[in-house]
């Protein structure tokens, strides 16, 4: 009684404390990404040991009375944790793409890596329109991939 | 019920962030921070579920909870293919 007591306080404590410390990190960082990366791993890691004290916590109650509920209700609680293992850093890639895409880019970085590949896309363009300005270049880049 | 129960103290705190997290979402200064705070909220609304689900003996809230968390996931990725094509202002 006392030990389960203890383990499902000390989980309960992680999980309090860290998504405390996702709130917190989504008003004190200046910028959309930083402010995703603290408030979506805090919150994530928090809520997977909310349900790891809930699984402890059903599942020693099972042990104890032997009733079908409190194993349904650990079960449930896996199928849970599993849906949020999936779905929560998928959402967080798509709203930090969404976001890069719109043209945010971070407010105190000096170099965005990400930006060379649109400069990728303009080259490429741009030595489209080189090969479309000679034509005999074309024709001697068509008759070299004939013959491969 | 025994609203003593360490689960119901935890659902307590988990509103309070709630409102936090939503103090960010009237405040901020663009869309995709919007986004991130509804996120937020969804993650922490899945998480008080769970434990509300455990403090009461409830197995329904808990097959809410799994619901919820997939629509939500559903509702950020509509939200975030909307923004792709949005020219920041």
């Amino acid at each position: 009684m006392n030990i389960v007591l203890i383990i499902i306080s000390i989980l309960l404590a992680i999980s309090l404390v860290f998504n405390g410390l996702g709130t917190i990190g989504l008003h004190r960082f200046p910028d959309v990404y930083t402010r995703l990366h603290a408030a979506t791993k805090c919150t994530t890691f928090g809520t997977i040991f909310l349900t790891f004290t809930v699984i402890v916590y059903s599942g020693t109650r099972y042990y104890w009375t032997g009733q079908s509920k409190f194993l349904m209700l650990a079960l449930h609680t896996i199928v849970a944790l599993i849906a949020l293992l999936l779905t929560n850093p998928t959402g967080a890639h798509a709203i930090a793409r969404a976001a890069h895409k719109m043209g945010y880019g971070p407010k105190q970085a000096v170099r965005d890596d990400l930006e060379g590949e649109d400069l990728k896309e303009k080259e490429e363009k741009e030595e489209e329109k080189e090969k479309k300005d000679k034509p005999v270049m074309m024709k001697k880049a068509s008759k070299a991939e004939g013959a491969k | 019920m025994n609203f003593s129960n360490p689960l119901f103290i935890a659902v307590v705190v988990f509103a309070i962030y709630i409102l936090i997290s939503a103090l960010r979402l009237f405040l901020g200064p663009t869309a995709p921070d919007r986004t991130v705070a509804l996120d937020t909220i969804n993650t922490l609304v899945v998480a008080s579920m769970v434990a509300l689900g455990a403090a009461m003996w409830e197995v329904l809230f808990i097959d809410i909870a799994i619901v919820y968390a997939i629509l939500s996931f559903v509702t950020t990725l509509f939200i975030a293919k909307y923004l792709e094509g949005v020219e920041a202002s």
